[in-house]
């Protein structure tokens, strides 16, 4: 049987890899909104963060003889860390300020980031295996696919809908939104704002170094990892709009699957297809597919 | 804000005059060249982010796409090197156009994002495209001789060229921002809410800033092609737009000379450190950009300024 | 705006400063053999060459005693971060102002073009080692040019035409999309048809894509017999990793077009057994090349790729001719180099062509299982020799004006 001139086995194969990847992206948009929101910061050290999350990974694999599932727990720990000391030392001078200094900044950041892992590192990258559990891969009839790529939605999936479920339907959440609309006011409340942004960054850096354990075993750890992907994250920020945490969730997920599409019916034009519907979906609808404000 | 007339006076000969000089004094022609071209850059996106106010974080893929434009129409079609020049400007004003009408719909740093996204897409069709040459880059871009007259082979014939071009663009930014549409751009970075409240198409005015500061970028390009005689893929990639907007934060945005002496810094930093390993620029740069946004966000020149300001006799 | 010229002023003082620290004092020092590598140090391609090739560079003078008739021989290196502006400028400013003799072109196509154009200018000699494209030797071919290790011709020539004369008939071709994978794909496929075998797709895939899943479920669904990967660095090394996880390995043979021994290593044999690569050296290959290879190991604790070896060989035959000449001039000594042979731990019975090229013996090899392997390092099978006279771009093929 075959759909738009390929084989259902393929097609339905694309789909999968499709949502794979959009999960990522996924993650991702979602960690800069959460950032974006209530920082007002628009994090470009984004990418960096995820790359460190994946060298944390190989790291506790090389030094410290941990597995995936511990660094899966220790990478967030410590770039959650990294970015408390990031906030705390240079962010939180520039939140009274124009917000194109924050992504100045951030851009800074995740320059200095690449160049001294890229020192340390070189650029060939360092493998990482695929954790024993997940090892091997499904029949599923109409492709193989590998266990680790299946345990990667799952749990992107997990992340993201817990993160949501945490700001949209506890009291934790409000709090932060709440700040958000109004920090003075809710300052006056008696809610520590401060301790929130804190926490908020961090978690954010953390939710990146999530997806760079995940990524790990995909993809080549290098220092070069993050760059190029958080271009086109930007990308997905902007169609989704960061009014909503659900948005930029199925805005990552939907995207990924168009990029994977294009990869099937018009390779050439995988790389740039995200930036085309960005400016498709500017041109009809400024504020984003989900977005709140102007 | 204004200083002793003479000592302006004297500075701007003494500044003049260096320059005019340099191929006799010994500074080597070909890197005082690049870093004018680049100069050029910065002063185009100072007139955007400094007088406009608009972040475009995309500018490289504007002096890429000149660059391209003008070695392809010097070396395949045989142009003269002023229509190739002229050709790339207004592809580049062009792109300007197209990414400005688009980018224009969002604001702030969402403006900001939409141009990186473009320059980006803009990127990987550089890559694609065969005419580019990809990964190889345009090579072999002759100079040519300008208006049929001047041979530009000798480095300080073109090293005059280059200079004159410079001279030019500056001298025409410098009265945009004191013509009447000037002072509606400044009103418009202060506050732009204020201005469309007065009355003022905004859109129209951004959108006519971002047309003038891309093409002069493409200008920067065309005569860089024509300088060292190659365009790559390295001129639009998006490493190349930081390193401008870092120029103008560096030296100072929204002031004349600001973008010049921050070209010169970084192109000059980029030399030095070349022999060095090249991942440690990448990390200085990053420094820059920390410690400027954090410590030093009026740049070189705006330092100066406030300095005068704070030490005048009342 | 009358500050802005006191600013301006400041500007240009800097620019004195930072000119002249850009720039040495303009001393053509003719007592002094100036030998510069530019090549890609903190980038892609900085195992395969980088500061090991600066090393072997080195070893080169070392071992031709440190000076020559008298004038010392002195090596600079500058990292041109795969940027062609960087390159060039680079090349002019250390012919202009600090008396560069030769100049060697690490990796990079783009980077090695530019160089050829600034040498052939000031009528330098200029050895390209690490870059493959063949342009160097047609279109753009210059009497100043040597291209000595390798490129996209004879890559072609060596694992297409091989791989299909071992049974591999059928072939689907993964290619990074740029001038450097197409132009792979393009030599390759000829080679393959004329040895009688069929392409039975391919697909083009963006540089430096950190997923390749999607385009292999495609070449999977082809059922063709190999798997081309017309790519190089990190793409190829992310593409056999993803061939591995899908199962691919199991259904087709891996041909790499461009691969070196540096990929191999950040790969483990595991994930690379079985695969098909040409390539112009293995250090494994004759006692010679062992004994040459192990000096190496000692410095940079690992073992050379086939570009470092390369720049060692280039290095001593250089300084070989500019002794027999007399002379660091340009055109003499790249004349004496013309017509010697070059015979060393890197080529056996090699020689410059008129186009440029450095013709020597090629090698097919396929990566040895794990437990083939005798010690690290000891990851290939030399599978086939192939001589340097069928290797490279023909005459009749050539489209270099100065060879006819």
């Amino acid at each position: 049987m075959e759909i738009f001139g390929i084989p259902l086995q393929a097609f339905l194969g694309q789909l999968m890899l499709g949502l794979v990847n959009g999960s990522f992206y996924a993650m991702l948009s979602l960690g800069l909104a959460v950032i974006f929101g209530l920082l007002g910061i628009v994090n470009f050290a984004h990418g960096a963060l995820y790359m460190i999350g994946a060298y944390v990974a190989w790291g506790c694999m090389e030094y410290a003889g941990l597995n995936f599932w511990m660094a899966l727990i220790i990478a967030p720990l410590v770039v959650g860390a990294l970015g408390v000391l990031i906030e705390r030392t240079l962010l939180k001078r520039l939140y009274k300020i124009d917000p194109i200094y924050g992504l100045l900044m951030t851009f800074g950041l995740a320059l200095i980031a690449e160049g001294v892992f890229r020192d340390q590192f070189g650029v060939s990258g360092q493998q990482y295996p695929v954790p024993d559990l997940l090892q091997g891969a499904t029949n599923l009839g109409f492709m193989v696919l590998p266990n680790y790529r299946a345990f990667v939605i799952v749990a992107s999936l997990v992340v993201c809908l817990t993160t949501w479920y945490t700001i949209e339907r506890t009291r934790l959440g409000s709090y932060l939104r709440a700040g958000t609309e109004n920090p003075a006011l809710v300052q006056a409340f008696g809610i520590n704002v401060p301790l929130m942004v804190m926490l908020t960054y961090a978690a954010g850096s953390g939710l990146a170094a999530i997806a760079g354990v995940l990524a790990a075993p995909v993809i080549q750890i290098n220092p070069l990892m993050g760059s190029n992907l958080i271009i086109v994250v930007f990308a997905v920020v902007v169609i989704g709009g960061m009014g909503s945490i659900m948005g930029s969730i199925l805005t990552g997920l939907m995207l990924g699957i168009i990029e994977g599409l294009t990869k099937v019916f018009y390779p050439e034009a995988s790389s740039i297809v995200v930036f085309v519907i960005m400016a498709i979906v500017l041109m009809i609808r400024p504020a984003g597919l989900f977005g709140k404000e102007m | 804000m204004t200083l002793d007339p003479r000592l302006g006076r004297l500075a701007w000969f003494a500044g003049l005059a260096i320059l005019v000089a340099a191929p006799f004094i010994g500074l080597y022609p070909i890197f005082i060249m690049t870093a004018l071209c680049f100069a050029i850059f910065a002063c185009a996106f100072n007139l955007l982010l400094g007088f406009t106010g608009l972040l475009s974080f995309g500018h490289a893929a504007y002096f890429a796409a000149a660059a391209y434009c003008t070695g392809w129409l010097v070396r395949t079609a045989g142009w003269s090197p002023e229509a190739g020049v002229l050709g790339g400007t207004l592809i580049a004003a062009s792109t300007g156009l197209l990414v400005g009408l688009i980018a224009i719909r969002r604001q702030g740093i969402y403006f900001a994002m939409v141009t990186l996204a473009m320059a980006q897409m803009l990127y990987f069709l550089f890559l694609q495209a065969p005419f580019t040459g990809g990964e190889d880059g345009l090579q072999g871009v002759p100079r040519g001789t300008l208006f049929g007259l001047i041979p530009l082979l000798n480095d300080k014939v073109m090293y005059y060229v280059v200079l004159a071009v410079f001279v030019a663009v500056f001298a025409f930014i410098i009265r945009v921002v004191h013509s009447p549409y000037g002072q509606v751009l400044k009103a418009i970075r202060e506050n732009e809410p204020r201005a469309i409240s007065l009355g003022y198409d905004v859109d129209k005015y951004k959108l006519l800033a971002y047309v003038l500061s891309t093409g002069l970028a493409g200008l920067a390009g065309s005569m860089k092609t024509l300088v060292l005689g190659f365009a790559t893929l390295s001129d639009a990639h998006w490493s190349l737009s930081g390193e401008v907007i870092l120029m103008t934060l560096l030296g100072g945005m929204g002031t004349f000379a600001g973008p010049v002496l921050g070209a010169f810094t970084i192109i000059g930093l980029q030399n030095y450190l070349a022999d060095r390993v090249g991942s440690w620029v990448t990390v200085i740069i990053g420094v820059i950009f920390v410690v400027c946004v954090v410590a030093f966000r009026r740049g070189f020149v705006g330092e100066l300024l406030a300095y005068q300001q704070r030490t005048r006799k009342p | 705006m009358k500050l802005t010229k006191i600013a301006l002023a400041c500007g240009l003082v800097s620019t004195l400063a930072l000119g002249t620290v850009g720039t040495a004092q303009a001393q053509i020092s003719d007592n002094v053999i100036r030998i510069g590598i530019i090549t890609d140090m903190s980038s892609v391609y900085a195992d395969i060459d980088g500061m090991g090739g600066v090393e072997a560079i080195k070893m080169a003078v070392a071992d031709a005693g440190g000076a020559i008739n008298g004038k010392k021989i002195e090596v600079v290196y500058a990292d041109h971060q795969n940027k062609a502006d960087v390159a060039a400028a680079k090349a002019r400013e250390w012919f202009d102002t600090q008396g560069l003799d030769m100049l060697l072109g690490g990796t990079n196509s783009g980077t090695a073009l530019a160089m050829a154009k600034v040498a052939a200018e000031k009528k330098k000699p200029f050895i390209a080692i690490g870059p493959g494209s063949s342009a160097l030797t047609n279109e753009q071919c210059s009497p100043y040019t040597v291209h000595y290790a390798y490129d996209t011709v004879a890559l072609a020539k060596g694992t297409g035409g091989a791989v299909v004369k071992a049974g591999g008939k059928s072939w689907f071709f993964l290619t990074a999309d740029y001038a450097f994978g197409t132009a792979l794909q393009n030599d390759t496929t000829a080679v393959v048809k004329a040895a009688g075998g069929t392409v039975v797709g391919s697909v083009r895939a963006p540089l430096n894509a950190s997923d390749f899943s999607s385009f292999l479920l495609q070449a999977q669904s082809s059922k063709a017999q190999v798997l081309g990967l017309a790519n190089a660095g990190g793409d190829t090394i992310n593409a056999i990793k993803a061939a591995n996880e899908f199962g691919v390995t199991k259904t087709m043979k891996l041909a790499g077009l461009l691969v070196f021994i540096n990929d191999i290593h950040s790969l483990g044999l595991k994930t690379t057994q079985g695969m098909y690569l040409t390539d112009s050296w293995y250090w494994n290959k004759d006692a010679e090349a062992r004994t040459w290879s192990r000096r190496f190991f000692e410095k940079m604790k690992r073992m050379p790729s086939s570009i470092q070896a390369a720049d060692y060989s280039a290095t001593a035959n250089y300084l070989a001719a500019v002794k027999a000449a007399g002379t660091d001039d340009g055109t003499k000594s790249l004349a004496q180099l013309r017509k010697s042979k070059i015979n060393d731990m890197y080529a056996k019975g090699g020689y410059i062509r008129d186009d440029g090229r450095m013709v020597h013996d090629m090698y097919l090899m396929q990566v040895k299982s794990p437990d083939k392997s005798t010690e690290p390092w000891d990851y290939y099978n030399v599978v086939e020799t192939i001589k340097g006279d069928v290797a490279f771009t023909t005459k009749a093929e050539s489209k270099c004006a100065l060879w006819k």
